[in-house]
């Protein structure tokens, strides 16, 4: 029995540790476990979990990207400004392709030239934020017809009294979980983060397939900038800032591996949900909001410091 | 009175579903030379870590000097004088040889500031005693294997190490530095330093041991003096039975000629290659470890980009082929290093052995698991590789069923050509003989082989024409009668005249 109990925690023993967390807080709060929190959470996460299900492709090759808060920002600011000026269909057409050329950029730089994924995703986090003030001109952008455009449906309806923000997230993982486990494309990523050497000696391309994660991370970007510009009807110059952390953050509590080859969507999803849940858990016990700053990567820290041990059986052993 | 320095008694290992270490004794003595030998997974390289504090035994005691101790890591080890001569060296490139010999263990003043002078004079007596050519200053990175296998040796001097373990010091080292190596062994032998030698080698065991240890599965199988004992006996113990007809050769019926480059040429590794093969042949390349032969195999592949040459396949002239397009015509290259080029360590082998064929285990980019799995068992069986499943990590295996696994995924796609780069380094003797029986079965079959190897029993016991490499250029080519030790030692010891004008 006991055995039994240090095999799970040795496991699982961040999901007990999230367990044992998620019944503290409803012990002592009435709302969290009511089916309206738990869906407000999702909603909360939906947009950092939409692009975390793109980044999760760049992490498993080894790689990072860190250019997608920036890029949410812009991309938000195209959906709202074009929203006005080409109506929502257009609107929504550029942002995509707009996603898709900036993660391209970021997948020749990376991918075929070679350079470091830090810096030029970091290169380009500040690029974007640039081009951001470039293009609003400093001013923050609005949807003029707010009140009568059916772009609303993405940020603010329900489908069968689901949000579709969050039916858009776990379409998107769903597909993207799909495509990692069962194409060729998906063994090419998890062959290229596990040995890339091994994977070029096998004919696998993996400057293309490292190329190919980028624009779905750019991609998924640009889904998350139209679920924000829908919710927010408008955009600041700031509307981005810190999401690549938070995206990051979530991954590395999912488990996924920052070196590469080991992770996957389903643990991605886990760990933004744990990370929303955290959260807003902490602001019904009363903690005030900065707090979530306080805990989020004290969490991670040890969210990795105990995979480690138990990895090397010194804690629960 | 102590006739033995370090004794290891009952020694017991356990890692998770492996008992590594089972009830383990033996004993090392002053001045000798005591050879640790069993097949990969035997428990060897445990047992060395156990005796340089890496690992903590589960069980059992080590007495030092007749008294039992702890060897609580590294550092403490090698201050008792223990020290472990790692396979893959621990030395830190960017440091100075001096710095190196004292990692982690620097003198320092009372304020921790690095006694620079006392560190300089006491590597370079340190060098001096091994009779190494270089000084204290000069940056590790930039000397080779065998020099830095020096420095970590000097450590032993530095450190007045009672016991010094080495493990599998000869695996990148030519014949020149093995010599030189095996001279320094006898050197500390005769200060009285007990020296434990572990090597897949069988021909440096009895070259320079006194006594042998057997482990089998984690136990001991037995210890005898080597001057008593014989190869037979040795091998007998280790995989617990005899190997007959250590070589086969596969008969020499030969097709059309599948490969032929000419003029092959990689600036500053390789120069005017040219070479054919054809079906059913069997082509060893021998050379000393940096010759450029695993350069060669791996531009023909396309893993590296040629400067110039022309080849042609199945007789016709083809441009240089990448990776993707060599595979779909039918090449297989069995890397060099199974760890680095081979494998995805973390996959298993059902997802190695589909890795380079994934159209083939696929219809419209969707992965056909039932096929792939199918493919796996096949040859998971056919090679007898020892698995608990088809997605067991491929770490988690020992070196020669990792090697099986980079063969399955290169035979389940039927190559016509097949490139062997060193197919046999740092495996155990049961796998090394499948191996090379696999070698003459697949020649057999019709297909061309190409086979790297710097052991020469192994490249003259398999090939039928054996090009011998030096210095980045083709040097010889033997067949039949000629293929013998002397011709071949003859050949790589003499430097291209076309290279060495350079």
């Amino acid at each position: 029995m006991q055995d039994a109990l240090k095999g799970l925690l040795r496991r699982h023993g961040l999901i007990v540790a999230f367990m044992v967390f998620l019944a503290g807080v409803a012990l002592n709060t009435d709302a969290f476990l009511s089916a309206g929190n738990i869906l407000d959470v999702l909603r909360q996460v939906s947009i950092t979990g939409m692009m975390a299900v793109g980044v999760t492709f760049v992490v498993l090759t080894g790689r990072l990207d860190l250019s997608v808060g920036s890029m949410l920002t812009l991309l938000t600011v195209i959906v709202v400004d074009q929203h006005n000026q080409s109506g929502p269909l257009m609107a929504m057409i550029i942002t995509l392709a707009a996603g898709c050329a900036l993660g391209a950029i970021n997948g020749v730089l990376v991918g075929y030239i070679g350079l470091n994924s830090l810096i030029v995703t970091l290169a380009m986090l500040s690029f974007l934020q640039g081009l951001v003030l470039f293009y609003s001109g400093g001013s923050n952008v609005n949807i003029t017809n707010a009140q009568d455009t059916w772009f609303a449906v993405f940020g603010r309806a329900s489908l069968f009294g689901i949000p579709v923000p969050v039916v858009m997230f776990l379409a998107a993982a769903a597909v993207a979980a799909f495509v990692l486990k069962f194409t060729t494309f998906g063994r090419q990523i998890y062959g290229v983060g596990g040995n890339e050497t091994a994977s070029v000696f096998s004919g696998i391309d993996s400057r293309r397939a490292v190329f190919w994660t980028y624009v779905i991370s750019g991609l998924t970007t640009g889904l998350a900038a139209i679920i924000m510009g829908s919710r927010v009807m408008g955009a600041q110059n700031t509307i981005g800032q810190g999401y690549e952390l938070t995206v990051l953050a979530g991954i590395i509590l999912g488990g996924t591996s920052l070196l590469g080859g080991s992770g996957s969507i389903g643990r991605t999803v886990l760990g933004i949900a744990m990370l929303g849940f955290i959260q807003n858990g902490l602001l019904l016990l009363g903690f005030p909001y900065y707090v979530q700053w306080l805990v989020t990567w004290a969490v991670i820290i040890i969210a990795v410091w105990i995979d480690l041990g138990a990895k090397r059986g010194r804690i629960f052993a | 009175m102590t006739d033995v320095i370090l004794e290891v008694r009952d020694i017991t290992k356990t890692f998770p579903g492996v008992k590594a270490l089972d009830a383990v004794s033996f004993d090392i003595r002053p001045g000798e030379v005591h050879a640790l030998v069993g097949e990969n997974g035997a428990g060897k390289s445990t047992l060395m870590k156990t005796l340089a504090g890496l690992h903590q035994p589960d069980g059992g005691e080590i007495l030092y000097m007749g008294k039992p101790i702890t060897v609580a890591g590294p550092l403490e080890a090698r201050q008792e004088g223990i020290l472990l001569i790692h396979q893959e060296l621990s030395l830190s490139p960017e440091l100075s040889v001096a710095e190196n010999i004292y990692l982690g263990a620097w003198p320092t003043n009372r304020f921790g500031v690095l006694k620079k002078r006392e560190l300089r004079q006491n590597s370079a007596k340190a060098l001096k005693a091994l009779g190494c050519g270089f000084g204290p200053d000069v940056r590790v990175g930039t000397l080779s294997v065998a020099m830095q296998q020096m420095v970590e040796i000097a450590r032993a001097e530095a450190f007045r190490a009672n016991v010094v373990i080495f493990d599998e010091p000869t695996a990148s080292l030519t014949d020149n530095e093995k010599d030189q190596l095996f001279q320094t062994i006898r050197n500390l032998k005769s200060k009285g330093v007990g020296i434990v030698y572990i090597s897949h080698k069988m021909d440096e065991i009895f070259d320079i041991t006194d006594r042998i240890t057997v482990l089998r599965d984690g136990q001991v199988q037995g210890t005898v003096d080597t001057a008593g004992t014989d190869l037979n006996q040795i091998t007998r113990m280790m995989i617990g039975r005899t190997l007959d007809n250590y070589f086969v050769k596969a008969k020499a019926e030969f097709g059309e000629e599948v490969l032929r480059v000419e003029g092959l040429s990689n600036k500053g590794l390789f120069r005017d290659v040219s070479f054919s093969v054809r079906q059913g042949e069997v082509l060893g390349l021998y050379g000393l470890v940096g010759a450029g032969r695993s350069e060669v195999v791996e531009t023909i592949f396309g893993v590296r980009k040629a400067d110039g040459g022309k080849l042609w396949w199945n007789g016709a002239e083809i441009p240089l082929p990448t990776p993707r397009q060599s595979i779909d015509m039918g090449m297989a290259l069995v890397p060099e290093s199974r760890k680095e080029q081979g494998l995805v360590l973390m996959m298993g082998g059902r997802e190695n052995t589909s890795l380079p064929h994934l159209q083939l285990f696929s219809s419209g980019s969707i992965m056909d698991k039932k096929k792939e799995l199918e493919t796996y068992r096949k040859y998971q069986e056919a090679l007898a590789i020892k698995t608990t499943g088809p997605d067991q990590a491929v770490s988690q295996l020992s070196g020669g069923n990792q090697q099986k696994f980079v063969l399955a995924k290169w035979l389940c796609a039927n190559p016509k050509l097949i490139i062997l780069d060193e197919p046999t380094r740092g495996i155990d003797v049961g796998s090394k003989s499948a191996i090379h029986e696999l070698i003459a079965e697949l020649a057999e079959k019709g297909l061309a082989v190409i086979v790297i190897s710097s052991e020469m029993p192994e490249v003259l016991g398999v090939s039928h024409r054996v090009l011998t490499m030096s210095e980045g250029a083709v040097v010889a080519a033997f067949e039949g009668d000629g293929l013998t030790e002397e011709n071949l030692i003859d050949a790589v010891s003499h430097q291209p005249a076309s290279v060495a004008a350079e």
